[in-house]
C-alpha cells in the first residue's frame, strides 16, 4: 500500500514539472509584459517614474532575460521561499491572498461535497432499488431540471427569496460589523451562520449528478449473481443492498474525490462570485482578467497541483476500498 | 442412511414473469419431491425454468417474477440432536421473501450454488468474511469463532492452506477454488437441502469431476438432501438418486436415475438421451462411417406462447394428431416411482384407474 501510494507521488512529479512550464508560458501570452503594465498604471495615477527606476523594475522582475532563465527564478521561488511573485491587483504577495483565503475555501469546498454525498448517495440507491417506481421517476425528473439548471441562478434565486421574504442578507463570509474584527467566538459563529448557504448551494449543483451516477452504477450491480447469493445467505434486503451492490457503486464517487480539490479553485467560482465570498476562486479569476501575472501563474500552477494531489488521493481511496486495484487484478466482477 | 423422509415437497408451482411483452410461464405447475439425504436432479434445456423452480424454493425470484400458485411444503427442523430431528411442516409459498422467518430458512437450512463461480462472491470483500457473515447471521457466535468455524468449512471442502485462504479476495482464487469456496459459503451453517443450480457448467472437464466428487463426499458427512440442476444428462447420471426431467416449465418425467437412463418414457426425455455421443458413435465414426448425432428437432418455443395440449407436440416424433395439441396430458404412473405426462401412456392411466377402481 505505502509502496504504491509512493509510486503515485514520484509518477506525478514530471506531470507537475510539466503543469508549471505550461503555466508560465501562458501567463507570458497576452501582449505587453506585466512591468510595463505596471509601469503604465503607476505613470496614469501620476506617480512619476523615470527610466532608471523603470529599469530597475524590470530587472527586479527579471525581464531583461531569456523566458527560460525567468521560468527557472519563477519556479525556484515557488519551491524554496513558497513565493509567488507580487500580485499587482491586490497589492500584496500572491502567497498572502491566496493563504487568507484557503481555509474558507476548503472547509466550503469539503462540506459541500460532504452535502452532496450524504443527501446523493442514499437516494441514488433507494431510486436503482425501486427502479420505475413513481418515486423513481419523480428523483429521475427532478435531477434532470437540476443537472439543467445552474448552480450560480440557484444560487441568486435562493439569495433573492432569502432576502425578500425571510429578511435574510445572504452573500459573504462574515456580517458588515464582524468584517474587521479579530478572531472572537461570536466572528465564528457569525462565520458558520453564513457558510450553510454557500455549503448547501453548491452542494446542490453535485446532487442531480451524484445521483444520476450512484443510480446507473447500482442498476449494473444489482444484476450481478453476487446479489442473489447474499440475499440466499439470509441477509435482510437492507443488508443486501448495503453491503454488497453499494460497495462496488460507491467507486466513480470514489473516483469523482479528484475533482474535489481542483473544484475548491473553480468549480464554485460562479457561485462564490453571485454569493461574494472570500475564497480563493474569485480572486485568483479576477487576477486572470487583469493581466494580474504572477496571481494568475499561481493560480494554474495550484489548480494543476492539486489535481494531481486529488488523482492520487482517489486514486489511494480506490485502492483502499478495491483490493483488486490493489493486487493489480485485472477481471471486473 | 438415506432414508425416505420428505424434506420438501413442490405441488403445482406456477411463477410468471410479467413483463411488457407478455407473460412468461417460467414455471407453471411443477411437481418434485425432495428427500431427506438424497440427490434429487433435475435436468432440460436451458430455459425450461429450472432456475427459477430453484430460486422459487428459496422465495428469491427476481422481479418481475412472482410466484402465481402452488405450495411448497418444507419440512423445517426445529430441533435436532444426534438421535432424532423434530420438524414442522411450513408452506414457503405463504412466507413474504423478505421475512424474518423465510430468512432464517435461507442460508440456514435450504443453501444455494450458482453457476458462475466467477461472479457469486464480492471481489471487495475477502472470502472469510463473506463465509463468515453467514455463520454469525444464523449462528449466535462471536466473530474469532465464526472465523474458526470458516476456516475449518474451508478446509472441509478441500481447499489447502484454508487459514491463509480464508484472507484472500475471490479473484485471487482460480475457478476451481472459488466454486470450492462458494460450496464452502453455501455449507457453513449445516443445511439440510443444498440447491446446486449447474454449479460445474462453467468449468472444465478436470475440475468438474472434482467438484461432483467432492459435492457427492460433503453429502455423506452432512447427510443433506440435493436438488441438483443441470442440461447434463452425463453429471445426472453420476450425481443423482431421483431425476426429475422438465420441459417448458413443467415435470414431464420423474423416476429413479437407473429408470431414466434403461427406459426412458417420454418422447422428450428419449430424444435427450439420444442426443448425447455413445460410445457406438465414436466407433461409427473411427470407422470411417458416417453417423450424424440426433438432435431435437425444431426448437424450444417462444416463452411467451401458452401452447394447447401438450407443450412438447410441435417437436415430438410421436404426435398424435388431435390428441396431443389439443389435450393437455396428466400425470400418469406408470410403474411404481415412474410418473410421465404423456398421452403415449394413457392406457396405464385407464388400468390404474381400474386397478383403484377394483380394490375395495
Ligand atoms: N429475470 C427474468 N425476467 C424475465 N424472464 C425471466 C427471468 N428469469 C427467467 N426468465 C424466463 O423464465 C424462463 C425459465 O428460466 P430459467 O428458470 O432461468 O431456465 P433454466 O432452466 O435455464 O434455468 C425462461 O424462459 C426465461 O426467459
Ligand atoms: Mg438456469
Amino acid at each position: 500500500m505505502l509502496g504504491y501510494i509512493f509510486q503515485r507521488i514520484v509518477r506525478a512529479v514530471p506531470q507537475l514539472l510539466l503543469i508549471s512550464v505550461l503555466a508560465f508560458i501562458i501567463i507570458q501570452l497576452p501582449p505587453g509584459d506585466i512591468v510595463t503594465l505596471q509601469i503604465q498604471r503607476l505613470r496614469n495615477s501620476g506617480v512619476e517614474v523615470d527610466e532608471v527606476q523603470a529599469q530597475a523594475l524590470i530587472r527586479q522582475y527579471g525581464m531583461d532575460k531569456p523566458m527560460y532563465q525567468r521560468y527557472f527564478l519563477w519556479i525556484t521561488n515557488i519551491i524554496t521561499k513558497f513565493d509567488f511573485g507580487y500580485s499587482f491587483t491586490f497589492e500584496k504577495p500572491v502567497t498572502e491572498v491566496i493563504m487568507e483565503r484557503m481555509g474558507y475555501t476548503f472547509a466550503i469546498a469539503l462540506f459541500a461535497h460532504i452535502f452532496t454525498w450524504t443527501v446523493a448517495i442514499p437516494i441514488g440507491v433507494y431510486v436503482a432499488v425501486k427502479q420505475y417506481s413513481i418515486t423513481d421517476y419523480i428523483v429521475t425528473f427532478i435531477t434532470f431540471i437540476g443537472l439543467a439548471v445552474p448552480a450560480f441562478f440557484l444560487a441568486m434565486i435562493i439569495m433573492y427569496v432569502a432576502l425578500t421574504k425571510f429578511d435574510i442578507r445572504a452573500g459573504g463570509l462574515f456580517s458588515q460589523e464582524y468584517l474587521v474584527l479579530p478572531w472572537s467566538w461570536g466572528k465564528f459563529l457569525d462565520l458558520l451562520s453564513h457558510l450553510w448557504l454557500p455549503i448547501i448551494l453548491l452542494g446542490t449543483g453535485g446532487v442531480a449528478g451524484t445521483i444520476r451516477t450512484m443510480r446507473a452504477m447500482m442498476l449494473d450491480e444489482l444484476r450481478k449473481q453476487y446479489v442473489t447469493v447474499a440475499r440466499a445467505k439470509g441477509l435482510s434486503e437492507f443488508q443486501v443492498i448495503v453491503r454488497y451492490p453499494s460497495r462496488l457503486a460507491i467507486n466513480p464517487i470514489l473516483s469523482g474525490v479528484m475533482w474535489l480539490l481542483p473544484w475548491l479553485f473553480s468549480g464554485g467560482l460562479m457561485v462564490e462570485i453571485v454569493l461574494n465570498l472570500q475564497t480563493a476562486g474569485p480572486a485568483l479569476y479576477s487576477s486572470l482578467r487583469n493581466q494580474d501575472m504572477y496571481m494568475a501563474g499561481a493560480y494554474i500552477l495550484i489548480t494543476g497541483f492539486l489535481t494531481a494531489i486529488s488523482a492520487i488521493l482517489s486514486d489511494v481511496l480506490l485502492a483502499v476500498s478495491d483490493p483488486r486495484i490493489r493486487f493489480g487484478g485485472v477481471e471486473g466482477a | 442412511m438415506s432414508t425416505d423422509t420428505v424434506l420438501a415437497e413442490i405441488k403445482n408451482l406456477r411463477t410468471y414473469f410479467y413483463l411488457a411483452e407478455g407473460v412468461v410461464r417460467a414455471v407453471d405447475g411443477v411437481d418434485l419431491v425432495i428427500k431427506s439425504g438424497r440427490t434429487l436432479g433435475v435436468v432440460g434445456e436451458s430455459g425450461c425454468g429450472k432456475s427459477i423452480t430453484a430460486l422459487s424454493l428459496m422465495q428469491l425470484v427476481p422481479s418481475p417474477g412472482r410466484i402465481e400458485g402452488g405450495e411448497i411444503t418444507y419440512y423445517r427442523t426445529i430441533h435436532k440432536t444426534a438421535s432424532s430431528t423434530t420438524a414442522d411442516a411450513i408452506n414457503i409459498t405463504r412466507l413474504k421473501p423478505d421475512s424474518r422467518e423465510m430468512r432464517s430458512i435461507r442460508g440456514n437450512q435450504i443453501s444455494m450454488v450458482f453457476q458462475e463461480p466467477m461472479a457469486a462472491m464480492l471481489p471487495v470483500r475477502t472470502v472469510g468474511a463473506q463465509i463468515m457473515e453467514a455463520i454469525m447471521l444464523h449462528q449466535q457466535v462471536s466473530k474469532e469463532e465464526a472465523r474458526k468455524r470458516a476456516i475449518e468449512i474451508l478446509s472441509r471442502v478441500k481447499l489447502p492452506n484454508a487459514d491463509r485462504i480464508v484472507d484472500t479476495y475471490p479473484f485471487q482464487l482460480s475457478g476451481g477454488m472459488r466454486q470450492r469456496a462458494v460450496i464452502a459459503m453455501a455449507l457453513s451453517c449445516n443445511p439440510n437441502l443444498l440447491i446446486a443450480d449447474e454449479p460445474t457448467t462453467a468449468l472444465d472437464v478436470t475440475t468438474e469431476a472434482q467438484i461432483l466428487d467432492l459435492m457427492r463426499e460433503l453429502q455423506r458427512e452432512f447427510d443433506m438432501a440435493i436438488m441438483y440442476i443441470t442440461h447434463n444428462l452425463g453429471v445426472i447420471a453420476e450425481m443423482a438418486d431421483e431425476v426429475a426431467v422438465m420441459y417448458m416449465g413443467k415435470v414431464v418425467e420423474q423416476t429413479d436415475v437407473t429408470s431414466i437412463f434403461r427406459k426412458p418414457l417420454h418422447p422428450y426425455t428419449q430424444a435427450l438421451l439420444r442426443s448425447i455421443p455413445q460410445l457406438d458413435d465414436v466407433m461409427a465414426r473411427a470407422a470411417g462411417q458416417k453417423k450424424r448425432l440426433e438432435t431435437i428437432k425444431g426448437m424450444v418455443p417462444d416463452p411467451y406462447s401458452v401452447l394447447k395440449g401438450c407443450s412438447f407436440h410441435p417437436r415430438c416424433p410421436q404426435y398424435i394428431e388431435g390428441v396431443c395439441n389439443q389435450i393437455t396430458p396428466e400425470v400418469i404412473e406408470v410403474d411404481p416411482n415412474h410418473i410421465v405426462r404423456c398421452h403415449l401412456y394413457a392406457s396405464h392411466a385407464a388400468q390404474a384407474q381400474t386397478n383403484k377402481d377394483a380394490t375395495p
